[in-house]
């Protein structure tokens, strides 16, 4: 095959000598928009700003912890990959900054500090670095770090201290309903799975649970204190136009319609859970998520129809995580899904009919 | 149905203000007009003058017998002391004539045109018309009427898009019945049942001026406010709802779009044999009194500059055109062009910044959002910074109008309207068509 061989892009022609004063001799447009990669990191840190604020003020010094260990992990880890590998330093994009908080939000908030630095650690190297950096991953790193340190330490992540005596509902009582206290992490998703499985034996009241989840939800992870101020970041993100509400919503209504269609509380199983943080913050992230339109409302509905189904035919019922980071694999081939059609595009085989 | 509209593109600040109130005034002769014979899009023109010759203003001093072409005219009386290559806006080298200006002489006395050929595009033709709106192809070209291809409607681009410019504005204030003139000679010309001239509503006096001598038979739309409203499909789109098919011209969905300059300039061709040796230029930006200038082809850009105040110190760049389109100067003392609608300077804080290390793709989606031919630059972007040409075939890189919108919105900067031409340039070689 014959290559042809353009010249290279050359930003300015070589034979114009610069001109006193205005020396810039560039390629256009020459003007450009003010959104840069950097604001938009912090716009999302600043969305969830308000939830992680107030599961610190719920939470106390094991969310703190919690988060300083996330964070510290994910932004050392970019800068000490970048120093080691000689490239530019790329720790001040934001870009692991928000790594660290997602992961840290997904964190019960009694792990360890240590296994907090290890998810930052590996979030960020094996999760986003060793592809070649932001842009290159083809996985969300702050889920791949919460995967990894939850299946290597399955027993201490499981095991959810619950905080007695909440603020508007108490904890679900785990005493109270027995057998339950075997059952690694007493989530009220957990103890609304075994209601389920033991044919609603306990009366676990799914409807009287919306207002602790809403507001005040101490048996979770880090970031699953407030589902009412995710919600809020998420809708302020939709609104400024950072995030698609394709991914959210077809996320969020598969979650609710397969719940209708099993028998379950549809609003008890968006808001219990990692749903609401893992639809507006991890499944919209735009690396890992698709480029089209029609593609993004696939990914969320695929998203939403895998975490639903392995919630209530799974293993385990908290199943975010995996859910998203399975469609992550298979966001480039939904892209793929949906070619260009260009403006005036004519199909091909019919073009001679259309013009006539 | 007409949407007023299309689909994509942005919004960026128009940073009219400073020339959209600044009559047009006539920019004095220079002493030396370097006059290029490729001013155009197609076969640039020969020289039909030699050193030592004197030319009257209006003379034609470059022609050439090609189809997609336009003869070039004295734009004042002197005297021929050279023909040289010189560097042109473009970037490029182009053979011109250098002509000492005659230092007494009657700026409005002019030769008229003589047509080789009857009808409206005769006249166009020999009064070296091209579009005026930036994209300088010879008028005439489109203006032939043709059977294949019946027009019925044409649309007149007042729309002038571009952040910046107020030229187009101005000659719609200032001469708008000169503007509804030449729609109605090109309406007649091809036989166009609807005649249409469509503004951007950001410009409501301009809309305003045009009714008031439109008269019957001519339509004055208000367009949204988006860039780029006048990019020519887009335009078609919002005052027809028609689309035209990628890689065809507007003429198979029965459609003309000329430039309101353009229109004007051909209404002084026929009705008085002017041809075209002059044009209105907006001069704005980092510059001591921004305004709009008619200015006499082959005047030096630096010329221009100083007679709009000269740069201020802040001045970091200067560009041909508007912002989002334009070539950036290198050399201030080239020569204005038939093209050039405006010498912007850009303060280092306007201008898009300049990236020298390679930004990621952050697969944001805002490209895509953007594309006014709905296309998906960042891949075409990719496949072309990876020299996958067949990957950019496949993304429809060819269907791109080079508008800049996808560049605009990028956030990591990457440079992707200059990759997409990388990507079209190397179809082009290898022989792809649309």
């Amino acid at each position: 095959m014959s290559e042809a061989t353009p010249a290279p892009v050359k930003i300015a022609p070589a034979d114009m000598p610069p001109i006193a004063g205005a020396r810039q001799v560039v390629a256009g447009p020459h003007i450009a928009g003010t959104v840069s990669g950097r604001r938009i990191m912090l716009l999302v840190v600043g969305a969830l700003a308000p939830a992680a604020l107030w599961s610190v003020v719920c939470l106390g010094m094991p969310a703190v912890i919690v988060y300083a260990a996330c964070v510290l992990a994910s932004v050392g880890t970019e800068f000490a990959w970048n120093a080691i590998a000689r490239r530019p330093h790329t720790f001040m994009d934001g870009s692991a900054l928000l790594t660290g908080i997602l992961l840290a939000m997904c964190m019960p908030p009694m792990t360890p500090w240590w296994i907090c630095m290890v998810g930052g650690v590996v979030a960020i190297a094996l999760g986003k670095m060793m592809f070649g950096g932001l842009g290159f991953n083809l996985f969300n790193p702050a889920l791949v770090g919460r995967a990894v340190a939850l299946l290597s330490w399955l027993g201490v992540m499981g095991e959810l201290k619950p905080y007695a005596g909440g603020w508007l509902v108490a904890v679900p009582d785990v005493a109270a309903v027995g057998k339950f206290d075997a059952i690694s992490g007493a989530t009220r998703l957990a103890v609304a799975a075994a209601d389920r499985a033991a044919g609603g034996a306990y009366g676990f009241d799914l409807a009287a649970q919306y207002p602790a989840l809403l507001l005040k939800n101490l048996a979770g992870s880090v970031g699953e204190v407030s589902a009412a101020l995710l919600i809020a970041g998420g809708l302020f993100l939709i609104l400024i136009k950072i995030v698609d509400w394709r991914i959210p919503l077809g996320y969020i209504g598969t979650v609710a319609a397969l719940s209708w269609a099993v028998g379950s509380d549809p609003i008890f199983n968006v808001l219990a859970g990692g749903v609401v943080l893992g639809a507006f913050f991890m499944a919209t992230d735009y690396v890992t998520s698709p480029i089209t339109k029609k593609g993004r409302l696939v990914f969320g509905i695929g998203c939403g129809l895998f975490n639903a189904v392995t919630r209530f035919y799974g293993p385990m019922p908290e199943t975010t995580t995996f859910a998203i980071l399975f469609m992550n694999g298979l966001a480039p081939i939904i892209d793929r899904m949906f070619m260009p059609r260009p403006f005036g595009w004519v199909k091909p085989a019919k073009e001679a009919k259309a013009d006539a | 149905m007409a949407g007023g509209t299309f689909h994509g593109g942005i919004h960026p600040p128009d940073r009219k203000a400073a020339t959209s109130g600044a009559q047009i005034e006539r920019a004095p002769l220079p002493e030396r007009l370097t006059v290029p014979m490729s001013q155009h899009l197609g076969a640039p023109c020969a020289p039909l003058v030699a050193k030592g010759d004197h030319v009257l203003r209006g003379q034609v001093i470059g022609d050439v017998d090609a189809m997609i072409s336009a003869p070039v005219h004295a734009p004042a009386a002197g005297e021929v002391t050279g023909i040289v290559t010189a560097l042109t806006p473009g970037g490029i080298r182009s053979v011109c004539v250098v002509i000492a200006v005659d230092a007494e002489q009657d700026r409005d006395a002019f030769v008229p045109v003589v047509p080789s050929r009857a009808g409206v595009d005769g006249v166009a033709r020999a009064a070296g018309l091209v579009g005026l709106g930036g994209a300088a192809f010879p008028s005439a070209v489109k203006l032939a009427p043709s059977k294949h291809t019946p027009i019925d409607t044409v649309i007149l681009n007042g729309c002038e898009c571009e952040p910046y410019l107020t030229c187009d504005h101005r000659v719609m204030l200032e001469a708008p019945e000169r503007v509804v003139a030449g729609a109605r000679l090109i309406a007649e010309a091809v036989g166009a049942a609807r005649t249409v001239i469509a503004v951007e509503d950001n410009k409501p006096d301009a809309v305003e001026s045009l009714r008031a001598v439109a008269g019957d038979g001519v339509e004055v739309l208000s367009v949204r406010t988006r860039y780029p409203q006048g990019a020519e499909k887009q335009l078609i789109f919002a005052v027809t709802g028609r689309s035209v098919p990628g890689g065809k011209l507007p003429a198979t969905v029965g459609c003309l779009v000329h430039n309101v300059q353009t229109a004007a300039a051909l209404a002084d061709a026929i009705e008085t044999g002017l041809p075209l040796i002059e044009r209105v230029v907006t001069v704005s930006g980092a510059v001591g009194r921004p305004g709009n200038y008619r200015v006499a082809l082959g005047t030096p850009v630096s010329a221009l500059l100083a007679l709009a105040g000269g740069l201020t110190p802040a001045a970091a760049r200067v560009i041909a055109g508007g912002p989002m389109t334009a070539q950036p100067l290198g050399d201030l003392d080239v020569p204005v062009v038939k093209g050039m609608s405006g010498i912007v300077a850009l303060t280092a804080a306007e201008a898009a910044p300049i990236v020298d290390a390679d930004q990621p793709c952050i697969r944001c989606g805002r490209c895509v959002e953007a594309c006014p031919m709905l296309l998906h630059p960042y891949a075409i972007a990719n496949y072309a910074d990876r020299r996958m040409w067949d990957g950019c075939e496949r993304f429809f890189a060819l269907d791109c109008i080079e508008c800049g919108c996808c560049s605009y919105v990028c956030p990591t900067n990457r440079p992707l309207l200059q990759l997409l031409r990388v990507g079209k340039a190397a179809l082009m070689t290898k022989g792809v068509r649309r």
